[in-house]
C-alpha cells in the first residue's frame, strides 16, 4: 500500500549525479584515503607499510606543538570571523547609506575580493618587514614595542590583521546585499515607529539579516580554518616558536615538506573531526534562531 | 594562413620524429630564477653534445615541492628519471628500499670510470651509504660563510674574525660604530649542523645516522647550549641580529648595512654581488678556540641528483651518460662561475685554478677551501630521517630562545625529545 510514496522517477537522481560524482571524487575519496592512511606507519615512496592501530593520533595527541596549535586555531578562527562580519557589517550599513558616490565606495570596498591570500600575505609581509614596513615603521614610532619576529601575540595580530582585511569585502558583498533585499516599505514603517537609528538597527535590520549573519559565519569559519592557509604559508610560517601555526599548516609542514604520510593524515582527520562538530554545533544551535 | 598551419604542422612532426628517434629523459630539480637559467644551459649543451638522448629539465619549485612532486609520481608509478633532493629529505629517499639506484651502481653498470676519490673530501661521503657507496650524485654544493662589509670593519677598525673569541673582541667596536655585529639565514644548518662539523662533533649515535635509522640526536650538549647562550647574550647586547627564521630577510639587514657581517651560504655570492651596494668580502665560518677540535671543515648544504628506479636499461645508459657530462671539469667549472656553487670534482677545481679563476676573485675560493680543510670523524654529513621536522624544532625553539619565552637548557632539552621522537617515527617507519 505504502509502495505508491516511493515511486520516484529517477530524474531528480540524474540531476544530482554530477554534483555527487565530483563530492566522491574531490572530497569522499581523499578523505577516505586520509582516513586509511592515518592508521598506517608508511614510508613516503609507498615501499613498505604496517597498519598500527591509533599510533599516529597517539604521537599527534601526546604533541605539545599540536596542541598549541589546536587552541590557536580555534582563538585565531573565532576572531577572525567574528571581526570579519562586524566590520564589513557596519561598513555595508554605512555604505548603504550613502548617496552621493555611492557607486565608487561600494567598489572599492569591495576590491579587496579579488585578491588571493597569499597575495595578501605577502602584501602583509611587506607592512611589516622590520627593515623597510610602513606599519612595523608607524607602529613603532607611535610608541608600541613592535615585533611579530619575536612577539607571539604581535606576529598573531599580523595574521588577523591579514586574514581579516581579506575576507572584509567578501562579507561585504553578501551583506550589502542582504540590505538590499530588505523591503522599503518595512525600513519606513520603523522610521515612523522609532526615531532611534540604533535600535532600528537592532531590532529591524539586523533580525533581518540573520540568515546572511549565519551563513557568513559558516563560511567565515571555514576560511579561517582553512584558507588562511597561503596567508601563514607566506607571512609568518607559524613563527615565533610555532605560535602562528594554524592546524592546517602544521598538517601542510609535516606531509607535504616533511613527508611524514600516517602524521600528517591523522592530524587531518583530527581536523576533520573538528569541523564536523563545529558544523554541527552551528546548525543546531545557532540556526534555531535564525529567521528566514 | 591555411598553408601557414600546415607548415605548422609538419614542423612540429618533423620535431616530434627527431624527439622520438632519441631516447627521452626527464629531470625534475628545484632550481629557479638565475639558477634555472644555468640548469637549462647545461641542458641545452647536453643535448647538443651527443645526439642518442634527448634530456628535459623541468623546474618543479622549491626543493620541498620537488620531493613532494618526486614522490606522488614515483607512487604513481610515472616517475622522473632523475630527481634533485636536498640534504634534509636524503634520508627519506635513501630509506625507502628500492626507490633510487645508487649512482655509483647505475655508472659502473653503464661503464662510466668512477672513482669517488675523483669528488672533493668534504662532498664525497655525504650522499653516500654507510659502506662509502655514492648513492645520490652531489650536485648544488655550497657551504655556510661568513660575509663582511669591508667599509663597516674599516670603520671600526677591526679585522674579520676567524674565531668567536675574536669576534667578540670586534662586536662593541662595530656597535660603536653603528652597526649590529652579526646576523645569520639559517639557525639548523649554520648554527647547529656546522657547528658540529666546525668543530668535530658527533651529531648523532649510529654514526651521525649513517649506519642505522635507529639513532638519536646528540645536540644537547654543552658545547653547543655554550654557544648559544653566547648568541642570547650577544643578541641582548646588541651585536646580534635576529630578523627571524626568514633567510632574506636577515640577508637584507647585511645589504642594508645594518648589519655589518652575515653568515649565508657560499652560493649566496652572486646574488649579494648583484643586490649589494658596498665593497664586501668572504671568510670562513668562525669557530670556538679550543672547543672539539676546531677547524675542521664543514659540512656541504644543498642537494644531490638521484636516478629513480623503474626505468629501461636503455633510460638508464642516458641518466649515466649525463651523469658523466655533468662531472666534467669544463660542466663543472661553469656551474661553479655562474652559480657560486663549488665545484665537486678535484679536476674541476684545479681547472678553475689553472683558468686563474681566484686570481681574478678570491671570493669565490673560500668555499672550497672550508670544505678542503682537515676533516675529522664527524664531519662527512649525516643521514637522520624526518630531518627536515627536526629542523622545524629547532627553528621553533630558536625563536623561544631568543625572545626569551624559553631557557637555553629547556628548549635544548626539548629539541633533544622531539628530535628524538621524531627519528624513532622514522625508524619504525623505514627499519621493516
Amino acid at each position: 500500500m505504502k509502495r505508491v510514496q516511493f515511486e520516484h522517477s529517477a530524474v531528480p537522481y540524474l540531476f544530482v549525479a554530477p554534483q555527487i560524482l565530483i563530492i566522491s571524487i574531490f572530497f569522499l575519496w581523499p578523505a577516505a584515503q586520509a582516513v586509511y592512511q592515518s592508521f598506517l606507519l608508511e614510508d613516503a615512496f609507498g615501499m613498505s607499510s604496517q597498519f598500527v592501530w591509533f599510533r599516529n593520533f597517539e604521537d599527534v595527541l601526546s604533541s605539545s606543538s599540536w596542541t598549541r596549535s589546536a587552541i590557536f586555531t580555534v582563538v585565531f578562527s573565532v576572531l577572525v570571523s567574528v571581526l570579519s562580519i562586524a566590520i564589513s557589517l557596519f561598513l555595508a550599513v554605512r555604505a548603504d547609506e550613502v548617496v552621493r558616490g555611492a557607486k565608487s565606495y561600494k567598489t572599492l570596498l569591495m576590491w579587496g575580493y579579488a585578491i588571493a591570500p597569499p597575495v595578501a600575505g605577502l602584501l602583509g609581509n611587506m607592512l611589516f618587514n622590520p627593515l623597510m614596513g610602513d606599519l612595523y615603521m608607524a607602529f613603532n614610532s607611535f610608541g608600541f614595542e613592535f615585533n611579530h619576529i619575536e612577539n607571539a601575540n604581535d606576529a598573531a595580530f599580523v595574521v588577523i590583521l591579514i586574514a581579516v582585511w581579506k575576507q572584509v569585502s567578501v562579507n561585504f558583498i553578501f551583506f550589502l546585499s542582504g540590505l538590499q533585499g530588505i523591503p522599503k516599505s518595512v525600513q519606513e514603517a520603523a522610521t515612523l515607529d522609532c526615531k532611534s537609528p540604533e535600535r532600528r538597527f537592532w531590532t529591524i535590520t539586523f533580525p533581518l539579516l540573520a540568515p546572511t549573519t549565519f551563513f557568513l559565519l559558516v563560511i567565515n569559519l571555514t576560511y579561517a580554518f582553512f584558507e588562511t592557509f597561503g596567508i601563514i604559508d607566506v607571512s609568518t610560517k607559524g613563527s615565533p616558536g610555532g605560535a602562528t601555526a594554524t592546524l592546517v599548516y602544521k598538517v601542510y609542514v609535516d606531509g607535504f615538506l616533511g613527508a611524514d604520510l600516517g602524521g600528517s593524515s591523522a592530524q587531518s582527520v583530527l581536523l576533520m573531526i573538528m569541523v564536523s562538530v563545529l558544523t554541527v554545533f552551528q546548525f543546531r544551535f545557532i540556526e534555531r534562531k535564525v529567521h528566514y | 594562413m591555411f598553408r601557414k598551419t600546415l607548415m605548422a604542422a609538419a614542423a612540429v612532426f618533423a620535431l616530434g620524429n627527431t624527439a622520438q628517434a632519441a631516447t627521452e629523459i626527464t629531470w625534475w630539480h628545484a632550481m629557479d630564477g638565475a639558477l634555472g637559467g644555468v640548469v637549462d644551459q647545461i641542458t641545452a649543451d647536453f643535448n647538443a653534445s651527443q645526439d642518442e638522448y634527448h634530456l628535459v629539465a623541468v623546474n618543479k619549485g622549491g626543493y620541498e615541492d620537488t620531493m613532494t612532486a618526486g614522490i606522488a609520481a614515483f607512487r604513481a608509478k610515472n616517475q622522473p628519471n632523475i630527481i634533485q633532493i636536498f640534504d634534509a629529505g636524503a634520508a627519506t629517499i635513501i630509506n625507502a628500499k628500492g626507490a633510487v639506484k645508487p649512482v655509483q651502481d647505475l655508472l659502473e653498470a653503464n661503464n662510466v670510470k668512477f672513482d669517488i676519490n675523483d669528488y672533493i673530501p668534504g662532498v664525497r661521503y655525504f650522499f653516500a651509504d654507510s659502506d662509502g657507496k655514492m648513492i645520490g650524485m652531489p650536485f648544488n654544493s655550497s657551504t655556510p660563510l661568513l660575509y663582511y662589509n669591508k667599509d663597516a670593519l674599516a670603520k671600526a677598525g677591526v679585522d674579520v674574525p676567524k674565531t668567536w673569541q675574536e669576534f667578540e673582541a670586534a662586536a662593541p667596536k662595530l656597535k660603536e660604530a653603528g652597526y649590529t655585529a652579526l646576523a645569520q639565514s639559517h639557525s639548523p644548518w649554520i648554527f647547529f649542523e656546522n657547528f658540529m662539523s666546525r668543530h668535530n662533533l658527533q651529531m648523532a649515535t649510529a654514526n651521525n645516522g649513517y649506519d642505522s635509522t635507529d639513532a638519536k640526536v646528540l645536540y644537547n650538549n654543552d658545547a653547543l647550549k655554550d654557544h648559544w647562550q653566547h648568541v642570547k647574550d650577544w643578541k641582548d647586547a646588541g651585536y646580534y641580529g635576529y630578523y627571524g627564521r626568514a633567510w632574506g630577510a636577515n640577508q637584507d639587514a647585511f645589504v642594508q648595512q645594518q648589519v655589518a657581517m652575515w653568515i649565508g651560504s657560499s652560493g649566496s655570492f652572486g646574488g649579494l654581488r648583484k643586490s649589494a651596494q658596498f665593497d664586501f668580502g668572504t671568510s670562513t665560518l668562525p669557530y670556538w678556540k679550543g672547543v672539539g677540535d676546531a677547524p675542521k671543515s664543514t659540512f656541504i648544504g644543498g642537494a644531490a641528483l638521484f636516478a629513480f628506479a623503474g626505468h629501461s636499461a636503455e633510460q638508464d645508459a642516458g641518466v649515466a651518460e649525463f651523469f658523466k657530462f655533468l662531472t666534467k671539469p669544463e660542466t663543472q667549472y661553469y656551474w661553479h662561475k655562474e652559480t657560486g656553487y663549488v665545484p665537486i670534482t678535484n679536476a674541476a677545481y684545479e681547472l678553475a685554478k689553472k683558468d686563474g679563476y681566484y686570481t681574478e676573485s678570491p671570493d669565490a675560493e673560500v668555499g672550497i677551501q672550508q670544505l678542503s680543510e682537515e676533516g675529522g670523524d664527524w664531519t662527512k654529513g649525516y643521514r637522520l630521517g624526518f630531518y627536515v621536522q627536526i629542523r622545524e624544532v629547532i627553528y621553533r625553539e630558536v625563536d623561544k630562545m631568543m625572545n626569551g619565552e624559553e631557557t637555553i637548557d629547556a628548549a635544548f632539552a626539548t629539541i633533544e625529545e622531539e628530535a628524538n621522537g621524531l627519528l624513532k617515527r622514522f625508524n619504525d617507519t623505514y627499519s621493516n
